[in-house]
């Protein structure tokens, strides 16, 4: 194995597929700086025209959730279907929700 | 045989023997981030070879495709830069090679989109997208080896001396550039190079990189009079498949 300590930083990558649609995670890759962990974003995962905008993110930037606390995170909301708008019509031209 | 048919295979030669140099790195290059951008370059290259060899055997109208042109002529008939068909050596050579060569590029095609002919102005309009995010790669990746560390800074400036005197046959005007001159296609190499040097030195003042002080350029690819050893050692392997198995397809 080599030594971590010595690898580039991680980074998450987020595309837009097509306007109107909000980014979404789509993988990480390793980088030395932002601008580089943006070209290579742009040669791994936008190869076959997936997107039309980028967002690179330092993955130690990110907090997440613990999973041991996965419980008391989300299992109150299981029971609640009535937070569910499911009552509501939208109409055509609202668009993508 | 025609300026314009020398010009398209000079063209195409370039791209040709680039891309299968950078296809040389593909499974091997330092991180697999790099691996697939050398390889998307590569196929960007062997994208606009097609259509250069391809208009060239139109052109030629002897009945040669793209695939014809570039598997089964020998080094003698390759019309492309020296500069190209060095060997990748480590990944500062393979760097510093494709920053000098887009840089280059990026001009050329450029002023090609302008062309009277046609098919030329189209190819260069397609080209010249791919090219200009090469450049932008190469000369960002040339930052930051050459401003890196001790290693790295060290290996960057072994290859722009081991390099730089292949850049001047980018620059280097001959009759048949006359011709593609005065019918409207292509500038003249030698008007592109102020420019080249301008931004070039820029990048490597940036990279903290010593430009090297000699004038010597080295020529004979782009003519065809005297390619280096290291073509034909290329060719062997570009070309065997076609070579052992003439007409195999897949």
């Amino acid at each position: 194995m080599s030594d971590p300590k010595r690898e580039w930083p991680l980074w998450e990558v987020f595309i837009r597929g097509q306007h109107g649609l909000s980014h979404r995670h789509v993988g990480s890759l390793h980088a030395a700086d932002a601008e580089t962990a943006m070209r290579n974003a742009r040669d791994v995962y936008t190869r076959r025209h997936e997107g039309v905008s980028i967002w690179v993110v330092p993955s130690a930037q990110i907090t997440a959730s613990n999973p041991s606390a996965k419980g008391p995170m989300f299992d109150p909301a299981d029971d609640k279907t009535y937070r569910h708008p499911t009552f509501f019509d939208i109409p055509d031209d609202a668009g993508a929700m | 045989m025609s300026d314009l048919f020398t010009f398209l295979t000079r063209m195409g030669d370039n791209t040709l023997v680039l891309g299968h140099r950078l296809s040389e790195w593909c499974g091997r290059a330092p991180a697999l981030e790099e691996d697939i951008a050398l390889a998307n370059t590569a196929l960007d290259l062997i994208g606009q070879t097609q259509m250069w060899l391809g208009r060239a055997g139109e052109v030629e109208g002897a009945g040669r495709s793209a695939d014809d042109i570039a598997m089964l002529r020998d080094v003698w008939d390759f019309r492309n830069l020296l500069l190209v068909e060095q060997p990748n050596r480590d990944f500062g050579h393979t760097i510093t090679r494709q920053f000098l060569f887009d840089q280059w590029h990026v001009a050329q095609l450029d002023a090609l989109t302008r062309a009277t002919d046609a098919p030329v102005a189209a190819i260069a309009a397609k080209a010249v997208k791919e090219a200009r995010y090469h450049a932008e790669r190469s000369a960002g990746i040339v930052v930051a080896l050459g401003d890196g560390t001790e290693e790295s800074h060290a290996r960057m400036q072994a290859a722009l001396d081991r390099l730089w005197p292949f850049a001047g046959e980018m620059f280097q005007d001959d009759a048949t550039d006359t011709a593609m001159t005065d019918a409207g296609i292509a500038p003249l190499p030698s008007t592109l190079r102020p420019a080249w040097d301008e931004t070039v030195r820029a990048t490597l003042t940036e990279a903290t990189l010593t430009v090297p002080e000699g004038t010597f350029a080295h020529a004979g690819g782009r003519t065809g009079a005297r390619h280096s050893e290291h073509l034909g050692h290329m060719l062997t392997q570009m070309q065997w498949l076609q070579r052992a198995y003439p007409g195999a397809t897949w």
